[in-house]
């Protein structure tokens, strides 16, 4: 029996608060650069919650052709940079020794186009629906990113959208993976999100999780005794993910890791005495890699910021690893939630961290509960030997995913 | 409503639909084909829906998007706006 293929990242494009690429992005959770501000995006002084993780510094037409501008939500245009900078990063830009079929697109988007549609209604309500763009018709649309990006690099290989709210960047590279092993060279995947617009923001807020602090240091602390919700972000990564055999015969310049292994399960109804799928997750994810707990070096957390929720990802990761068993570090509490950004951009932030062997900490922490058995990383990085990394993301209603990364030489 | 001019439907083309990097749209395009110009059938209809709604005249979408070049799109435009 010949031995799976292995799907290595060999391109990573982040767009996130506090950093705009790759580089800025590692820059901004490493000296805990907060991402969170006030909203600045429309008046959101008569909103119970008022802060969110903004990308500041992105100016669309700097990024895209003019074609595209009239024609996607800011969350596309988010994904299209995300992936111009993957490809680059790859080698993989104009002029790519891989064209066509050989690549494929999975990405995820949990909101869809908010923005635009909030833009587009108001016209419908205000003028009429002779107003309404045509682009409408697909600027909304959960597979909306996956299509463009494929249009944009003419990448037409087997493609996929999935939507399982914050687990969904992980559920992507899941599937890019199992798209790599069954013969595509090369997969595009990520997730990329953002709802910040009056209505997108109402609508986040509609799902009760929100904080309504006003302190930007003190309104999302995963895992903090204080935690009371998380604030939401927008952007995420996408990721060169490809056949390592492949990726060796092409030349690639660099490998950043392997996704060694992948699991999703779903939790029980509401009210049942069964526990959450989390830990199973995780077990799984590691059993796919042909991994053991002791081989992990750290874990990036899904940390949602609530007490309820936090605990429950402490008792899997003490299930798993044992009470302090492994470092935890939630960095997304410098961004915010990202909803199908978030599992993405952890799983870049995990193969830097392995690059670097450097855990970037989690900023704004300070005090976890005991009974939590927490090795969390709060107030600095903590520079430590990282081979493997753990990645958890749970989903609004029950999703719950797990992806394991590898340094690039762990199989050799 | 007066006639419709090329130098009209390229400003209301770029403005509803932007405009490709590789192509110059300021030369003689009346019969470059749409296509060729880095324009397909739905950036053809957001800009025909604001010329409509600019001239208050109505063109079916199904003929906006048969138009294959410039000229057939200002003929098609053009007649609907003479029998207004």
């Amino acid at each position: 029996m010949s031995t799976p293929t292995r799907t290595v990242v060999t391109g990573i494009g982040v767009v996130a608060p506090g950093g705009l690429g790759r580089e800025e992005y590692w820059k901004a959770l490493l000296t805990g650069r907060n991402g969170i501000t006030g909203i600045t995006r429309f008046d959101a002084s008569r909103y119970p919650s008022r802060l969110a993780g903004q990308i500041q510094d992105f100016e669309a037409k700097e990024h895209l052709p003019s074609r595209l501008l009239p024609q996607t939500d800011v969350s596309t245009r988010y994904a299209l940079a995300a992936a111009d900078r993957a490809l680059a990063d790859a080698g993989l830009g104009p002029g790519s020794p891989l064209a066509d079929y050989d690549v494929g697109v999975v990405t995820s988007t949990a909101q869809g186009g908010f923005d635009f549609t909030h833009r587009e209604f108001h016209k419908l309500w205000s003028k009429g629906p002779e107003f309404v763009s045509v682009y409408e018709s697909f600027a909304w649309f959960y597979a909306v990113n996956t299509g463009q990006i494929s249009i944009r690099n003419g990448l037409r290989g087997p493609s996929a959208a999935l939507v399982t709210e914050q687990a969904g960047g992980l559920d992507a590279i899941g599937h890019a993976r199992r798209t790599v092993r069954a013969g595509t060279r090369a997969v595009l995947t990520g997730g990329v999100d953002s709802a910040l617009d009056p209505w997108g923001f109402a609508s986040q807020l509609a799902g009760g999780l929100v904080s309504t602090s006003t302190d930007p240091e003190r309104a999302y602390l995963p895992f903090d005794a204080d935690a009371r919700g998380h604030v939401p972000g927008e952007g995420g990564a996408i990721l060169v993910t490809e056949d390592a055999d492949s990726a060796r015969e092409r030349g690639a310049e660099r490998v950043y890791g392997e996704i060694a292994g992948y699991a999703a399960t779903f939790d029980p109804a509401p009210g049942s005495d069964r526990p959450s799928g989390l830990r199973r997750a995780a077990e799984l994810a590691l059993a796919d890699a042909g991994l053991a707990p002791g081989d992990i070096d750290v874990v990036l957390a899904d940390g949602a910021g609530r007490p309820d929720a936090d605990r429950v990802e402490a008792e899997a990761l003490r299930a798993v690893f044992g009470p302090r068993g492994v470092p935890v570090t939630a960095p997304k509490a410098l961004t915010g939630r990202l909803a199908a950004g978030g599992g993405a951009a952890d799983v870049a932030t995990a193969l830097l961290a392995l690059r670097d062997q450097v855990i970037p900490h989690t900023a704004h922490t300070g005090s976890v509960p005991e009974e939590y058995g927490l090795d969390l990383v709060v107030g600095q990085p903590r520079e430590a030997a990282l081979r493997s990394a753990l990645v958890l993301a749970r989903g609004r209603h029950g999703f719950n995913s797990a992806v394991v990364v590898t340094a690039a030489d762990t199989h050799n | 409503m007066a006639q419709l001019t090329l130098d009209d439907l390229r400003r209301v083309l770029i403005a509803c639909a932007g405009e490709n990097d590789d192509v110059d749209l300021s030369g003689d395009i009346l019969d470059v084909p749409f296509e060729e110009l880095g324009y397909d059938s739905l950036a053809l209809m957001e800009s025909a829906a604001a010329i409509e709604r600019e001239a208050g005249i109505s063109v079916s979408d199904d003929a906006v998007s048969d138009a294959g070049t410039p000229r057939a799109l200002l003929d098609l435009i053009n007649g609907a706006v003479r029998a207004a």
